[in-house]
């Protein structure tokens, strides 16, 4: 691997966590907001991947790709629940959508 | 070699993750800058030795979960909107900082002491071979879990995007 140690690894997964984390708390668009949910998951995604490579083993591979699956059921749903949303109050920004029944 | 291809690789996932937040004109941007970072990781996946995965990442991030996410922004048919930041307290923003600053630092040293060489591995490690094997004997029962997951997830989306529940 030439001189890359699984440190440079970390370091990116958690710099793409950390815009993700970013991205849900400053953004107000409910499909932006999402979408840096999407990062943080590929974050978590990469550091358990760099893990397996670290102890050269590969259940952490395993794990990841479980966490894919969840992540793609989570995206079709969610996104269901965003086109329930913007057809009943016609609006992306969640600050409109601060009541739980209207 | 690999060691150009990882920062490549890494500066690009980096600068579209960028991308996608930081676009305030259309969530469609943001959609398209996903696409380069999950295109990025598959790479950083396959540099690590985890050819299943990266492909994995291809098919279901790049090609269908970010299609799911243009075919909702087009059908919604959003524009802009919603781009403004949140208005929280200075004294909120600054006990922010200074924890994420913190936390940041504390794990960069953490991560740096550890640092460890790369074992040796398998001609097979991270291979579909590998990966397959192991998902169909040791986890089989994550496999069946996983494909009712699927079916719940079908289902929900069906009745939730429905016009009228009846």
């Amino acid at each position: 691997m030439g001189d890359l140690s699984p440190f440079h690894f970390q370091v990116v997964a958690a710099l793409i966590f950390a815009i993700g984390a970013l991205g849900v708390l400053l953004r107000r668009n409910i499909i932006v907001m999402f979408m840096s949910i999407e990062l943080m998951l590929n974050a978590a995604n990469l550091s358990l991947v760099a893990f397996s490579r670290e102890i050269g083993n590969d259940q952490g591979q395993i794990l990841a790709f479980m966490v894919m699956v969840v992540a793609a059921v989570e995206v079709a749903v969610g996104l269901a629940i965003i086109i329930s949303l913007v057809r009943n109050r016609d609006t992306v920004n969640i600050e409109d959508t601060s009541q739980m029944k209207w | 070699m690999r060691t150009a291809l990882f920062w490549i690789f890494s500066a690009a996932a980096v600068g579209s993750a960028l991308g996608v937040v930081g676009s305030l004109r259309s969530p469609m941007n943001s959609a398209l800058s996903l696409v380069v970072s999950m295109l990025a990781l598959a790479g950083l996946y396959v540099l690590l030795g985890a050819q299943f995965v990266g492909l994995i990442q291809v098919m279901v991030y790049a090609g269908a979960i970010v299609v799911l996410f243009l075919f909702v922004i087009m059908l919604l048919n959003l524009r802009g909107g919603g781009a403004s930041g949140a208005e929280s307290q200075p004294i909120t923003k600054a006990i922010g900082a200074i924890v994420a600053a913190g936390a940041t630092l504390w794990l960069v040293r953490r991560l740096a002491a550890g640092r460890a060489p790369w074992p040796d591995v398998d001609e097979d490690f991270g291979t579909t071979r590998a990966i397959g094997e192991a998902l169909y004997t040791d986890y089989v029962l994550s496999v069946q879990v996983a494909g009712v997951l699927l079916l719940a997830g079908i289902v929900a989306a069906v009745v939730l995007a429905k016009k009228k529940i009846d």
